[in-house]
C-alpha cells in the first residue's frame, strides 16, 4: 500500500523535481518506509511507500526499460504469482518477484485489457513513452483512491486531495454541486468530489491522457443479469465457501504478518476465522470497544477471540476520544461526513499500527454482496406494505426491523406509517429502496445558504443519478437493484473510503476485504435473492454456508450496523458545554458566515439544541456532523489552515 | 403572557425549522407533509408538551390528528388542560 502522484504538462516543459516531490510528501503517512520519483521530460511520476511484498525489489516508480514503461502504484495485485507464471509462459523475463513488476509486464503484453486480469485493489499510473500516453486505472469496487485534475496546461493525480493541492496553480474552493450530491447520497458523485475542480476516478473506470486529451473509460460494473436458478442452494453454499476461501488465501499473501478486524458481526468473523484455517499460526485481531454501551459490541467480539483463539487488542472509544481526533480524521477523509464512524476505525488503525502489523483483513463488503443491510429489509419490507396499504398489521412488522433503536420502537403506529408508508408514485421509482434514505439525508440542504441553494438550483441529483444506472437496470428485480446502489453508491463513497482506506492509511496500514474479490462480488450477484435474504433472514447464504467457521450467537444475532455517537462527541450534554474549543470555533456564528454553505442562526439552533442534549434524532445528528466537517474541510484545505487537537486537551 | 400558541409555534421554529424565516408554516400546515418532523421528532414533541403544560400523553393520543400542524397541538393541549381542571 502506497501513496502515488504525478505530472504531466502538456506544453511539454520538463517537470522540476521539487514540485513532485512536495506533492509526495504530502501522502508520507501512505507509504512511510521510502518514496521516489520518476522524471521523462514532460512527465513525473511519484512514490510513497509501504513494504508489504517483495521488500527488498519492490522499490518504485519501476521501470521496465526495454518497453519504455514507468509505474507508480498503490494496492496489490493479489494473483501476481499465478500471472507471473501467465506472463513468463508467454515469454516475459522478470527481474523481480513483486507485484508490481506483473503489473508493467502485464500492461506491456495485454495493454490496457490488463486490468481483466487483476484480482485487487488497485490505483495507478503507467507511462507508456513509446506511445507518449499515460494509463491510469482503478479497482473494480473502488478500494483505493485516485484524484485528478487538469489546472491550465498541467495534468495532475494523485491518491490523495491533498497532494494535488500542493501544486500552486491548483486552487481551492467548494463545489456546491458536491456538497448538494454529498447532502442526498453521502458522498459527492463520481468524478465530482467536494471540490470544485478536483476529480475522483470511478470505480472500474481508467484514463487515457494523449495529446493533451483525457478519455475516461468504464472496464467492470456490477450485473444482476444472470441468476443461478437450476442449482440447489447446497451446492450454491458449497462453491461460496470455495470461493471465499480462495479469496482469503490470495490475501493472505505478505511478505509480513497479517492481521484481522473484528467488530462482533458475522463478517469479520467469518475472515477472521478463514484466516486462521488457512494460516495455522499467530493471528493478531484488532477491535474497538465503546464506553457508551449502547455502541458496544465487545461480548461479541471476545466470543470470536475464544472460539478462534488469537492473539486480541482492543482500543477503547469514549466520547472525548472522538471529539479529540475529529479535525485529524477530516483531514484523512477530504470531505464532509454525516456520521462521527470513520474515528473509531481511526483509533484501531492507530493501535494496529502500534502492534507492529502492517496489513489487516476486513470484513467489508458482505453487507452490499449477500444483503445484510437494513435498508435492503426495509425495502423489502415496505413493497410488502404498499400492497395493503391499509393494514395496521403490516407496518408493525418495520418495528422488527430496528431492534437497536429506541426512537423506532416507541413510534405509535400512525406515525409509522407517515414515515415508512409507500407513496404511490414512488412504487415504481428506481430508486424505490433508498428513497427514504436521500430524502432523510436531503433535509441538511434546509440550512444551506441562499448562496449555495442558487448554485444548486438546476442540479437535481437524483435525476443526474438516474441517468447515470447501466441500461440493464431497468430489468432487474427489486433485491438486485437496491443491491446495486448500495455497492456503486454508498460502499465505494463513504463505506471504502471515508470509513476505509483512509483511516487505514491515516496510520499506515493496508485493509484487504476478501468478500470483495469481484469473483465473490460477481457469484453474489448471480444467487438468487432468496437466498440473500430469505424471508427477513439478512445474508441467509452465507450464514448457512459458514455455519462450521463462526459460533452460532454470532451467526443468530440481530443484525447491528456499525455506529458511534455522534453530538455526545462534541457536548458534554450535561454541562451544555463543547468539549473541544475548536467546536465553538468551527460553528460559530461568524466563522459559519465566513465560510459560506450554511445559515449562521440556523446552525446556532441547531447547535444550541445539540448543547442541550436534545439533538436525538438521526436528521439532527447528521446535520450538526455533517455541517461540522464540513467547516473543517474549508477551515483545513481551502483556508489551509490545520486545526490540531493536543492530546491531552478538554474543555 | 406567552399563549399555547407561541410556546408552542417557538418550539416548532427553534426545534424543527432551526429559526428559518424564508419559511412560513401557517397554523394547518401538516408537519409531516412538509418533512419538518423524523421518528425523533414526535418524541421531541410529546416530551415538549408534557413538560411545557404539564399533561399526561397518552399512547392513544399519538395520532396525526391531534399532533400534525400548530393548530390541531393547540387543540390537543387545550383539551388535555381542560381535562385536567
Amino acid at each position: 500500500m502506497c501513496g502515488i502522484a504525478g505530472i504531466q504538462r502538456f506544453d511539454g516543459q520538463p517537470i522540476g523535481r521539487e514540485m513532485l516531490d512536495a506533492m509526495v510528501a504530502t501522502l508520507d503517512h501512505r507509504g512511510p518506509d521510502a518514496n521516489g520519483v520518476e522524471l521523462r521530460g514532460a512527465v513525473g511520476l511519484g512514490h510513497t511507500r509501504l513494504s508489504i511484498i517483495d521488500l527488498s525489489g519492490g522499490v518504485q516508480p519501476m521501470v521496465l526499460e526495454d518497453d519504455e514503461l514507468v509505474v507508480t502504484f498503490n494496492g496489490e495485485i493479489f494473483n501476481y504469482i499465478e500471472l507471473r507464471q501467465e506472463l513468463i509462459a508467454h515469454g516475459r523475463r522478470f527481474a523481480t518477484t513483486s507485484d508490481t513488476e506483473v503489473l508493467l509486464q502485464a500492461y506491456a503484453q495485454w495493454g490496457e485489457d490488463c486490468v481483466q486480469h487483476f484480482n485487487g485493489q488497485w490505483a495507478f499510473a503507467i507511462w507508456d513513452a513509446r506511445r507518449q500516453k499515460l494509463f491510469l486505472s482503478r479497482d473494480r469496487l473502488g478500494k483505493r483512491p485516485l484524484f485528478y485534475t487538469v489546472s491550465g496546461k498541467t495534468f495532475l493525480f494523485a491518491s490523495e486531495v491533498k497532494a494535488i493541492f500542493a501544486h500552486p496553480s491548483v486552487s481551492k474552493a467548494i463545489d456546491p454541486v458536491g456538497l448538494d450530491q454529498l447532502c442526498t447520497f453521502w458522498s459527492a458523485q463520481p468524478p465530482r468530489t467536494i471540490f470544485a475542480g478536483i476529480n475522483l476516478l470511478p470505480p472500474g473506470h481508467s484514463l487515457t491522457v494523449q495529446d493533451g486529451k483525457l478519455t475516461v473509460a468504464q472496464y467492470w460494473d456490477l450485473d444482476f443479469s444472470e441468476t443461478l436458478d437450476n442449482v440447489s442452494a447446497r451446492e450454491l453454499e458449497e462453491q461460496l465457501l470455495d470461493l471465499l476461501t480462495d479469496a482469503t488465501r490470495l490475501r493472505l499473501r505478505s511478505d509480513v504478518p497479517v492481521g484481522a478486524y473484528l467488530s462482533g458481526g458475522l463478517d469479520s468473523s467469518i475472515t477472521a476465522a478463514l484466516a486462521k484455517d488457512l494460516n495455522r499460526e499467530k493471528l493478531c485481531t484488532f477491535s474497538v470497544e465503546f464506553e457508551n454501551p449502547e455502541f458496544d459490541e465487545s461480548v461479541f467480539q471476545q466470543e470470536v477471540v475464544q472460539r478462534l483463539g488469537t492473539e486480541h487488542h482492543t482500543v477503547r472509544c469514549s466520547h472525548d476520544d472522538i471529539g479529540r481526533i475529529f479535525p485529524q480524521v477530516i483531514r484523512h477523509t477530504e470531505t464532509p461526513i454525516l456520521r462521527t464512524a470513520p474515528a473509531p476505525m481511526f483509533l484501531l488503525s492507530k493501535l494496529v499500527r502500534e502492534s507492529g502489523i502492517k496489513v489487516v483483513l476486513t470484513g467489508e463488503g458482505a453487507d452490499e454482496a449477500f444483503g445484510g443491510y437494513d435498508i435492503f429489509k426495509e425495502a423489502k419490507l415496505r413493497r410488502f406494505w404498499s400492497r395493503q396499504p391499509e393494514s395496521r398489521v403490516r407496518p408493525m412488522l418495520l418495528k422488527r426491523l430496528y431492534p437497536y433503536m429506541k426512537n423506532i420502537q416507541s413510534q405509535p403506529p400512525a406515525y409509522l406509517r407517515a414515515f415508512f408508508g409507500v407513496k404511490p408514485q414512488t412504487v415504481g421509482h428506481p430508486f424505490f429502496s433508498h428513497l427514504p434514505r436521500f430524502e432523510l439525508t436531503s433535509k441538511l440542504k434546509a440550512f444551506f445558504t441562499p448562496e449555495v441553494l442558487a448554485a444548486t438550483f438546476d442540479n437535481d441529483p437524483l435525476t443526474e443519478a438516474e441517468g447515470n444506472l447501466p441500461m440493464a437496470f431497468a430489468d432487474w428485480d427489486d433485491f438486485s437493484r437496491s443491491q446495486y446502489l448500495e455497492s456503486r453508491g454508498l460502499m465505494p463513497g463513504y463505506i471504502l473510503s471515508s470509513q476505509g482506506d483512509r483511516m487505514t492509511m491515516a496510520n499506515s496500514i493496508e485493509g484487504r476485504f476478501p468478500f470483495l474479490d469481484h469473483r465473490v462480488v460477481e457469484f453474489a450477484a448471480k444467487l438468487p435473492p432468496r437466498l440473500k435474504m430469505a424471508g427477513l433472514d439478512e445474508k441467509h447464504i452465507l450464514k448457512n454456508a459458514t455455519r462450521h467457521l463462526v459460533p452460532d450467537s454470532i451467526r443468530q444475532r440481530s443484525k447491528q450496523p456499525y455506529r458511534a455517537p455522534d453530538a455526545q462527541s462534541f457536548f458534554d450534554t450535561d454541562s451544555g458545554i463543547a468539549r473541544f474549543e475548536y467546536v465553538d470555533a468551527m460553528l460559530s456564528p461568524s466563522a459559519i458566515a465566513d465560510a459560506g454553505l450554511f445559515d449562521p442562526e440556523a446552525v446556532s439552533k441547531l447547535v444550541e439544541k445539540a448543547r442541550s442534549g436534545a439533538a436525538i434524532g438521526t436528521k439532527d445528528n447528521m446535520a450538526l456532523v455533517g455541517i461540522l466537517s464540513a467547516q473543517l474541510v474549508v477551515e483545513q484545505f481551502v483556508n489551509g489552515r490545520p486545526v490540531d487537537v493536543p492530546e491531552s486537551a478538554c474543555v | 403572557m406567552p399563549t399555547i400558541e407561541t410556546d408552542v409555534r417557538g418550539f416548532v421554529t427553534d426545534n424543527f425549522l432551526f429559526g428559518r424565516k424564508n419559511v412560513s408554516l401557517a397554523g394547518d400546515d401538516s408537519l409531516l407533509e412538509q418533512g419538518l418532523i423524523d421518528s425523533t421528532g414526535v418524541l421531541e414533541l410529546v416530551s415538549f408538551i408534557e413538560n411545557k403544560f404539564k399533561i399526561i400523553v397518552e399512547d392513544d393520543d399519538l395520532v396525526p390528528d391531534n399532533l400534525d400542524s400548530i393548530n390541531r397541538l393547540i387543540a390537543f393541549i387545550e383539551t388535555k388542560l381542560d381535562e385536567a381542571k
